[in-house]
């Protein structure tokens, strides 16, 4: 049989790529879904929820200490996930490919393990004034227990960093630089290479929040030289409580466990304990067994239609999104970053952002509005929020219509 | 002024005016109209202290009381929160405190407004209704206090 070929974008079938996703033929309030909260979470195709599954139906069991065929079947699948994942990101081994519950987790990590052995009193840590904040709270827990400082990477009027200002804050007590890879409340790409090889030149690490950025990018570890880098599974069509954070080995090697349990363990006694070898080590307890394994097939489900082939196609989207959004009277985008990954925050002059999401919602319209855990950027740009739309792969130039009308008619009942 | 309706009275009254609505544009144009309409809370009251936690927009809250009875102001910076505001306002003003601490406000749900009441963070409904309540046992608790003195 062949498929019916309705709308092809540069040799992607979206058509074909939404009939992978079940959720998408359900309807809102009466309307077909339009979900536009990808940069919260995106859907999941039948192939991600399959392998859950398939893992509870055929192999549930316990990883790496059974030797039953169950366990090993479900060890076997859950490192080939830390391969795929490996592979994704372009680490120099699997050992550095840490699971963890997602983006915040793998933050965290880092300020309770590397940061409390590292930080000491006058230390600075840079992060930015466009992060997320679970890229602030965790250093600020951190400066607050060791006396150390946090310093803000400036944002200009268009959502970018200010990288001059940025290479003024890196001294001597530099210790740490944080920052997203993509925001997730403007949708910048930030200039990653330039901020990790400054403060490298400066003697700082870098962490990358790539939360963000890792759905929508070619993401290569080594060349971007990070020292940290966390993401999350289910910004990437993946199941929600995996992430991974990727570390350089020596850090890795060096830094305390984070949490005590099984599995982290090579010796216990009660005198001592000696900590099993990477990446186990800071893997305690029974790990999130099932959504790793899923995990794998939402890796293997973007690398089918190809970063670039996502990234051009949602490219267009943005475009054409940012246009349309434009012509409506009392619009303002807010943030127009030169590079962008495919978010579209804007404002509209006089209303409030929660009444427009509500409306939204009554046409079957999904969008994000709030602050998007970006209080201090919307301090910074004197607004209580936005209305945000992130798109994914699945999402259609007929579904921004559908937003414009639907703003359109939201924008007249409220004014 | 004539006998205050009671609560129940007044939810059934609303209700029976959100049952002439046949969409959901239709209720939400209500809810904003009410919202429009509001009386604007004097500016003297929008501080941190009257501030309703728990809201994606700004809602200010404050209470009086006369005669035994509570009455409610309250303000938004969102025009559909201060339509839902103002159903509250109607129903629970000027009632006395065990009537406004035990009412069990079905209308809420009964005129489908539950999912603004959800335990989502983007809600408001549930803390206003919280700190109405919460103004009521106060006041009740302060009359106690006043009574064994």
């Amino acid at each position: 049989m062949i498929e019916p070929v309705t709308t092809i974008k540069k040799g992607l079938n979206i058509d074909a790529i939404r009939s992978q996703f079940p959720i998408l033929n359900r309807e809102v309030k009466g309307k077909p879904l339009v979900y536009f909260d990808n940069a919260a979470t995106s859907q999941k195709p039948q192939c991600v929820i399959d392998a859950l599954v398939n893992y509870y139906t055929h192999y549930n069991a316990n990883v790496h200490r059974g030797i039953h065929t169950l366990a090993e079947e479900a060890t076997l699948a859950m490192e080939k996930s830390r391969d795929a994942a490996q592979e994704f990101i372009n680490s120099e081994s699997r050992e550095q490919v840490i699971f963890t519950k997602g983006t915040t987790e793998g933050i965290n990590l880092v300020a309770e393990t590397w940061g409390r052995q590292n930080i000491g009193a006058g230390d600075e840590i840079i992060v930015s004034n466009i992060e997320h904040h679970s890229n602030i709270v965790p250093w600020q827990i951190l400066i607050e227990e060791k006396g150390a400082t946090l310093k803000v990477i400036p944002v200009n009027e268009k959502g970018e960093l200010v990288i001059d200002e940025y290479r003024k804050l890196l001294n001597p007590r530099t210790r740490l630089v944080a920052v997203n890879h993509a925001s997730n409340a403007l949708g910048t790409i930030n200039p990653v290479k330039e901020i990790i090889d400054a403060a490298h030149k400066a003697g700082a690490l870098v962490l990358i929040d790539g939360a963000q950025s890792t759905v929508h990018l070619d993401i290569d570890v080594q060349g971007m030289d990070c020292d940290f880098f966390a993401f999350s599974s289910h910004k990437m069509y993946g199941p929600t409580g995996v992430g991974v954070l990727y570390g350089k080995k020596e850090l890795l090697e060096a830094m305390p466990p984070f949490q005590g349990g099984g599995e982290m363990i090579k010796e216990v006694t009660f005198e001592k304990t000696t900590y099993n070898d990477l990446p186990y080590k800071y893997e305690a307890g029974t790990p999130n067994i099932a959504d790793i394994i899923a995990f794998k097939a939402a890796i293997d489900f973007v690398n089918g239609i190809g970063k670039r082939n996502i990234k051009q196609y949602e490219d267009e989207l943005l475009q054409y999104g940012t246009g349309q959004l434009k012509e409506i009277p009392g619009v303002r985008i807010v943030g127009e970053a030169k590079e962008k990954v495919s978010v579209i925050s804007f404002i509209v002059d006089k209303l409030h952002p929660q009444d427009l999401g509500i409306l939204l919602d009554n046409y079957g319209i999904a969008v994000r509005t709030g602050h998007h855990c970006a209080q201090p950027l919307m301090d910074c740009y004197r607004i209580p929020g936005t209305v945000r739309a992130s798109f994914a792969v699945y999402n259609t130039k007929e579904e921004i219509d559908e937003l414009v009308v639907g703003l359109k008619k939201a924008i007249k009942m409220l004014s | 002024m004539g006998d205050q309706k009671k609560i129940e009275q007044i939810e059934a009254e609303v209700k029976e005016e959100f049952s002439l609505f046949d969409s959901w544009d239709d209720k939400y144009e209500y809810i904003i109209d009410l919202g429009k309409k509001l009386l604007p809370l004097e500016e003297k009251f929008k501080i941190d202290e009257n501030r309703v936690r728990g809201c994606q927009s700004t809602v200010w809250l404050v209470a009086d009381h006369k005669d035994g009875k509570i009455f409610y102001k309250a303000e938004s910076d969102a025009v559909i929160v201060k339509g839902l505001i103002s159903m509250l306002i109607r129903v629970l003003s000027g009632q006395t405190a065990d009537d406004i601490i035990n009412a069990r406000l079905n209308f809420i749900h009964e005129i489908g407004m539950t999912t603004h009441l959800a335990q989502t963070r983007s809600n408001g409904l549930l803390a206003m209704v919280k700190q109405m309540k919460n103004f009521a046992l106060a006041f009740k608790l302060k009359q106690a206090a006043a009574i064994n003195n």
